[in-house]
C-alpha cells in the first residue's frame, strides 16, 4: 500500500458549540480519487477546507504529503497550498478579473513565468478543460457548467498534486454534469493527481471514485470502491444510496 | 432589570469584539504594508476608485458648506459690526474642522459602504477562500491597497474641500453683505496659519484609516449571505461615521496639545 499522501487523524471541529466532525480519520493514498459522500451539513466541505489550511480543528492531525498542516501559520502554509487546487462550489471565479486573468493569477503569484509564457499556459488550461478561446470573458458571461470549468482551469494551473472539488456538479444539468465528471476522470488521468470529491450526486460519485467515503455523524462511517458500496448491505450505505438517510 | 442588563452586557461585548477585530486587521494590515512585494498597481487602482471618483460629492459638499457657514457667520457678526472677519471665521471652521469632517463623513459613508459591499460579496461567493487556497494573502491584496489609499486621499480631498468652502464663502460674503474680495482674501491669508492647516489635514489621515478599516473588517467579516452583506453595508456606514465624529474630539485636542507644545 503507498504511503498516504493525505491523512485525518482523530480531527475534531465545531461550529457555535455543535460538534460537526468527532474524531474522523481518513487516509488517502497518491493519484486516487476518493469521492466524500454524506449529509447535508454534515461536515463535508470543512473536510475540503482542513486539507486545505482554511480551517483548523480543534484537535486532531491533518497530514499532507507526511507534514501537520494544522500548527502550520498562514505563511507557512502557503508552500503547502501550492501543491494544492481547489475547485470551490460556487466556482468563486474573481468577478473584476476576466478569464484569463483569473487563470493566470496562481501563476503570476507563485511563479516569475514572463507574459508569454502565463498567456500559453492559460490557453493550455483552458484547452484541457474544453474552452479555448474565452480567455477575455468575463465570468458574469459564461454558464454555470462553463463557470466549474474555468474553477478547474485554475485550480490545475500551477499543476498541483492534489485536487479538491466541493460539489462540483451541483446546479448543473445533466449534460453539464456529465461533461464535469468527465473532465474530473481526464484531468486525474492526465495529471495523475490525487483528487478529493465532495458531492450529493452518488452517480458522479460512482463515475468518477476509486474510493467513496461515507461521512456520518461526524466519523467516517464506511470506505469502499464504488463496487463495494452498491453490493454493501449496510443500512446506513443503502439507505444513502436509496435517498433516504436524514 | 435583568433583560436590561442583558441588553447592555451584549452590546458590550459585541463592541469589545468590534475594537478587538479592528485592532488585530489593523496589526495585520500594517505589518503586510511594511512587507515586500509592494502592490503599487492595486494602490493607483484603489486612489483612482475611492479617491478620484469621490471629487464630485466632496466638492458639492464643501462648496455649500462654506455658502451657509458663509451666511450665517455674516448674519450674526453683522449684528456686532464685524462683518470684515466673516473670511477668518469661515476659514478656520473650514480648515480646523467642516473641512475635514464633513469630507470624511461624505466621502466615507461612499467609500466605506463600497468596500464593505465589494469585500463582503467576495466573502459570501467564496473569492475570499479562493484567494487563501491560491497561497495569496487577502490582506495583502485586499485590504493594504484600500486602506493606503484612502489614507492618502482623504487630506488631498479635504485640501480640495477648504479650498472651495472658503471661496463659497468669499462669493456669499461679497453678493449678499458687501464684504469685499480683498477683505476676505486678507483675512484669510493672514490669520490662517500652518499650524491650522497641519491640524485640520492630520485628523484626515486617521479618519481615513477609520474609514477604510472599519469597511474592511465588516467586509471580511459578512455572514449569512444578501442579506447579511446588507447588514453589514449599513452597519460599516453607522460604525464609520460615529468613530469619525468620537474621534474627532480626541483628535482636536490631541492637536490642540501639539499646538501648544
Amino acid at each position: 500500500m503507498s504511503e498516504a499522501i493525505i491523512e485525518f487523524r482523530q480531527i475534531f471541529k465545531s461550529f457555535n458549540d455543535t460538534p460537526v466532525l468527532r474524531g474522523m480519520d481518513l487516509v488517502i493514498r497518491p493519484a486516487e480519487t476518493v469521492t466524500i459522500i454524506g449529509g447535508s451539513g454534515i461536515g463535508k466541505s470543512v473536510t475540503l477546507k482542513l486539507i486545505v489550511g482554511l480551517m483548523k480543528p480543534e484537535a486532531g492531525q491533518v497530514l499532507i504529503e507526511g507534514e501537520d498542516i494544522v500548527p502550520l501559520t498562514e505563511d507557512q502554509l502557503i508552500r503547502v497550498r501550492k501543491k494544492i487546487g481547489m475547485v470551490f462550489q460556487g466556482s468563486a471565479l474573481f468577478d473584476s478579473l476576466s478569464v484569463g486573468e483569473n487563470i493566470a493569477y496562481p501563476l503570476r503569484e507563485h511563479t516569475s513565468m514572463s507574459e508569454q509564457e502565463i498567456r500559453e499556459r492559460v490557453r493550455e488550461t483552458l484547452s484541457l478543460v474544453g474552452l479555448e478561446g474565452i480567455e477575455d470573458k468575463d465570468p458574469a458571461e459564461l454558464s454555470g457548467g462553463m463557470r466549474k470549468r474555468v474553477a478547474l482551469a485554475r485550480a490545475i494551473a500551477l499543476v498541483p498534486r492534489i485536487i479538491l472539488y466541493d460539489e462540483p456538479t451541483t446546479g448543473l444539468d445533466p449534460t453539464n454534469t456529465e461533461k464535469i465528471n468527465e473532465l474530473i476522470v481526464d484531468t486525474d488521468e492526465k495529471l495523475g493527481v490525487t483528487s478529493v470529491v465532495v458531492t450529493h450526486d452518488m452517480r458522479s460519485a460512482f463515475k468518477i471514485s476509486d474510493r467513496i467515503a461515507l461521512l456520518y455523524q461526524g466519523k467516517i462511517a464506511f470506505t469502499g470502491t464504488p463496487r463495494e458500496i452498491e453490493s454493501s448491505d449496510l443500512p446506513l450505505v443503502r439507505q444513502f444510496i436509496a435517498g433516504t438517510m436524514s | 432589570m435583568r433583560n436590561l442588563a442583558l441588553a447592555i452586557g451584549g452590546q458590550s461585548l459585541r463592541m469589545l469584539e468590534l475594537l478587538g477585530g479592528l485592532s488585530q486587521l489593523t496589526y495585520q494590515t500594517f505589518s503586510c504594508a511594511v512587507r515586500p512585494p509592494f502592490n503599487l498597481r492595486a494602490l493607483i487602482q484603489q486612489v483612482d476608485h475611492i479617491g478620484v471618483k469621490s471629487i464630485s460629492i466632496a466638492s458639492v459638499g464643501a462648496t455649500f458648506t462654506g455658502l451657509v457657514l458663509a451666511l450665517q457667520t455674516a448674519y450674526g457678526l453683522g449684528r456686532f459690526g464685524a462683518k470684515a472677519y466673516v473670511g477668518l471665521v469661515v476659514s478656520l471652521s473650514m480648515v480646523r474642522e467642516l473641512g475635514p469632517v464633513l469630507t470624511a463623513l461624505l466621502v466615507g459613508g461612499r467609500v466605506s459602504s463600497g468596500i464593505t459591499a465589494e469585500l463582503g460579496s467576495m466573502k459570501v461567493t467564496e473569492q475570499i477562500d479562493a484567494m487563501r487556497a491560491m497561497g495569496a494573502n487577502p490582506i495583502k491584496k485586499l485590504v493594504v491597497p484600500r486602506v493606503l489609499s484612502t489614507m492618502l486621499v482623504l487630506p488631498l480631498l479635504t485640501v480640495m474641500a477648504d479650498i472651495l468652502g472658503i471661496l463659497g464663502g468669499m462669493v456669499i460674503s461679497r453678493h449678499e453683505f458687501q464684504v469685499d474680495y480683498r477683505l476676505y482674501y486678507n483675512a484669510v491669508t493672514r490669520n490662517l496659519t500652518l499650524a491650522d492647516i497641519v491640524s485640520g489635514l492630520g485628523k484626515t489621515v486617521i479618519f481615513g484609516y477609520i474609514i477604510a478599516i472599519v469597511g474592511c473588517y465588516k467586509g471580511l467579516e459578512t455572514v449569512g449571505g444578501t442579506e447579511g452583506l446588507g447588514k453589514a453595508t449599513t452597519a460599516t456606514v453607522v460604525t464609520s461615521a460615529i468613530i469619525v465624529i468620537i474621534s474627532d474630539f480626541f483628535l482636536t485636542k490631541f492637536f490642540w496639545w501639539l499646538e501648544g507644545w
